[in-house]
């Protein structure tokens, strides 16, 4: 009995809480935004802006020190240095590369499993382009080291058309990036795919349009928006890469690779490059804002 | 003599087990406004998608102005449709959604726009073509699906229950200035709906669709007057179906019989049958059912089976009405109107 008391009145507090907090919206909303706002603004926008601020400092080049004064020496080099523009331009061109190679591919995959495929097969296809997401990143890229070896699987493969592998380099690079970033593509595709009304394409095939027609007039058109939000996932995932390059990619260097050869003895100067795929990535997605595909991520 | 516009011999089509479309003969005049009517199933949508070139007959044949068409693309025949739920291209402005048959059909830049404009105002929406169809009102996007798919000026419209999604009162604006673009524009309209009323209201003719089968076909006034069978008569409006000993009865004959309840007349029971052609029969209000402009009495014959009879409520109100349940009546009507069904 005396139990039976104890729990309604329990009950009745939480109720109580319950109602007032009901009744305050403000605390509310405070209260279950505290802890993930400090998380945001302190550790990532917090950690964003040390970054941009060290990247105005300098070092004592005896000591490797850092020396706190206000300079834009870091970006004055990154910008006249040959091999800083070259390694940059490369990082922007590997991220592109892989972001086109991806929608090529990641198109027609996508088709099948949206549309072609049997309804009662497409989720086992969706979840069988995720599967490589659950296995080790290193795991996938040494996999590819040993395919693009010298003998591997590639060779072999090529071999009987009297061609070899691309070996280990830029081409390799590229290739295992699109291998990798594949699946974030695929997904928004198969997504915009799936919900593509059929009755679209019969009203477009109906107002005479041949299936090519609809596929420029209809069906890119209204997937494009998702096609640009696979990119952000593509883009931005190879711009800051650089455990594949040193994997597969020989004597290549991306941007990342400079950052981590420069943060023991220019820590400003690794904190100036690691601002470049930052400002390159705002860059992109305010350029893709415009096909309205940050409203389909 | 009027020109065919479609006809279709033996027309079958399954899915997988169920047979949608099970023999169906029909010819539809030039210039008609046709319309097929059946329950959900009975196959009239599935007919309207194989004209329209989106499925392909398992048997029969499918002619286009005496043309076959039976195995052609969509985009090979000329026919348009406008679809249930519209179909409107999102990602066009209105003027590019109506402008997209003429422009797949290499019509210059030009020239399409004067008739993209000329259609969208036939269908009274001037000034609306640079919107995108997400801001429009659902009769908004109904009219620039009819103007896109009229647009073309194709042979044969076809129409899948374009009204369905749209409120009462702008479904029966609609109705109406459906009708009128159809005189106006003579393109014989094919008219996919399960509404009777609508299909009463609109059509030249009417065939009406059970169990992958056309029960029926006539004008309006056949199909309600003269219903060839038990299921048209009851599809199609309310009605009385007697049949056996109780048909035997009352109409005097045996076989199966309709009678339409707004033809019989509600007497008091001392009452006489004044004129030798009609028909009378006493009994009890079992219930009295208030319409606002009519009045649905459900009687309980004396020698069993019940009639439903309709009167309008010319002098009588609600409390009226109501003073009848459980009174005894007379019901009279005259003795054409116990239509004869073909067993």
């Amino acid at each position: 009995m005396a139990t039976d008391v104890t729990t309604a009145a329990g009950r009745g507090t939480v109720r109580r809480l319950a109602g007032s907090l009901h009744r305050r919206p403000r605390l509310r909303l405070t209260l279950l935004l505290t802890a993930p706002l400090l998380w945001l603004a302190v550790l990532y926008l917090g950690s964003l802006a040390v970054l941009f601020v060290s990247a105005f400092w300098t070092t004592n080049s005896f000591t490797s020190q850092v020396v706190k004064v206000w300079s834009t020496d870091n970006f004055h080099e990154l910008f006249t240095t040959p091999v800083f523009r070259q390694v940059i331009l490369r990082s922007v061109g590997v991220a592109l590369a892989v972001t086109v190679l991806c929608a090529v591919i990641a198109f027609p995959v996508a088709f099948y499993t949206a549309r072609v495929a049997r309804p009662r097969w497409r989720p086992l296809l969706v979840v069988a382009i995720l599967t490589p997401l659950w296995a080790s990143y290193l795991v996938k890229v040494y996999a590819w080291r040993l395919i693009l070896s010298e003998g591997g699987l590639a060779d072999w493969m090529l071999a009987p058309f009297g061609l070899s592998g691309p070996g280990f380099g830029l081409p390799a690079t590229v290739l295992t990036l699109t291998y990798l970033w594949l699946p974030y593509m695929i997904l928004p595709i198969h997504t915009a795919l799936e919900q593509l009304p059929a009755n679209l394409l019969d009203a477009s095939a109906d107002l005479g349009a041949r299936a090519g027609r609809t596929f420029r007039s209809v069906v890119l058109p209204m997937v494009l928006p998702s096609v640009a939000a696979g990119s952000v996932f593509t883009f931005s995932l190879s711009l800051g890469d650089y455990i594949t390059v040193q994997i597969v990619g020989g004597k290549t260097q991306l941007i990342g690779n400079l950052v981590y050869s420069n943060i023991e003895l220019n820590l400003p100067m690794a904190a100036a490059l690691g601002t470049v795929p930052v400002v390159v990535i705002v860059l992109y997605l305010l350029a893709i804002r415009r096909t309205g595909a940050l409203n389909s991520l | 003599m009027e020109g065919i516009a479609i006809r279709l011999q033996n027309l079958r089509k399954s899915f997988g087990e169920t047979t949608a479309v099970a023999g169906v003969d029909l010819e539809i005049r030039d210039g008609e406004f046709f319309s097929m009517l059946g329950p959900s199933g009975s196959g009239k949508t599935t007919v309207l998608r194989l004209l329209a070139g989106f499925e392909t007959p398992d048997q029969g044949r499918i002619e286009l102005a005496g043309q076959e068409v039976t195995g052609l693309a969509p985009f090979e025949r000329d026919v348009h449709t406008v679809f249930q739920d519209y179909a409107l291209f999102p990602h066009m402005t209105v003027e590019q959604n109506v402008a997209y048959g003429l422009k797949v059909r290499k019509v210059p830049k030009a020239e399409r726009l004067v008739r993209a404009r000329k259609a969208l105002a036939e269908v009274r929406l001037e000034g609306y073509g640079q919107r995108r169809p997400a801001q429009l009102s659902g009769g908004q996007r109904q009219r620039v699906a009819l103007a896109r798919a009229l647009v073309g000026r194709p042979r044969v419209l076809l129409l899948d229950e374009p009204l369905g999604a749209l409120d009462l009162k702008l479904r029966e604006q609609m109705q109406v200035e459906l009708k009128a673009i159809q005189r106006e524009v003579g393109i014989t309209f094919v008219f996919v709906t399960h509404d009777q009323e609508e299909a009463l209201t609109m059509s030249d003719r009417i065939a009406v669709f059970d169990q992958g089968r056309i029960a029926q076909v006539g004008t309006p006034a056949e199909i309600y007057e003269r219903p060839a069978t038990p299921f048209v008569a009851s599809f199609v409006g309310t009605s009385n179906l007697l049949d056996g000993e109780v048909a035997h009865r009352i109409v005097g004959a045996p076989g199966t019989y309709n009678i339409r309840p707004e033809k019989i007349r509600v007497l008091k029971e001392s009452a006489e049958a004044d004129e030798p052609e009609h028909a009378t029969a006493t009994g009890t209000v079992a219930e009295v059912v208030y319409l606002g402009d009519a009045t649905r009495f459900l009687v309980d014959l004396d020698g069993g089976g019940r009639l439903t009879a309709l009167q309008q409520n010319l002098e009588t109100s609600s409390e009226d009405v109501a003073a009848y349940r459980g009174t005894r009546v007379r019901l009279t009507w005259h003795r054409r109107h116990a239509v004869r069904l073909p067993s």
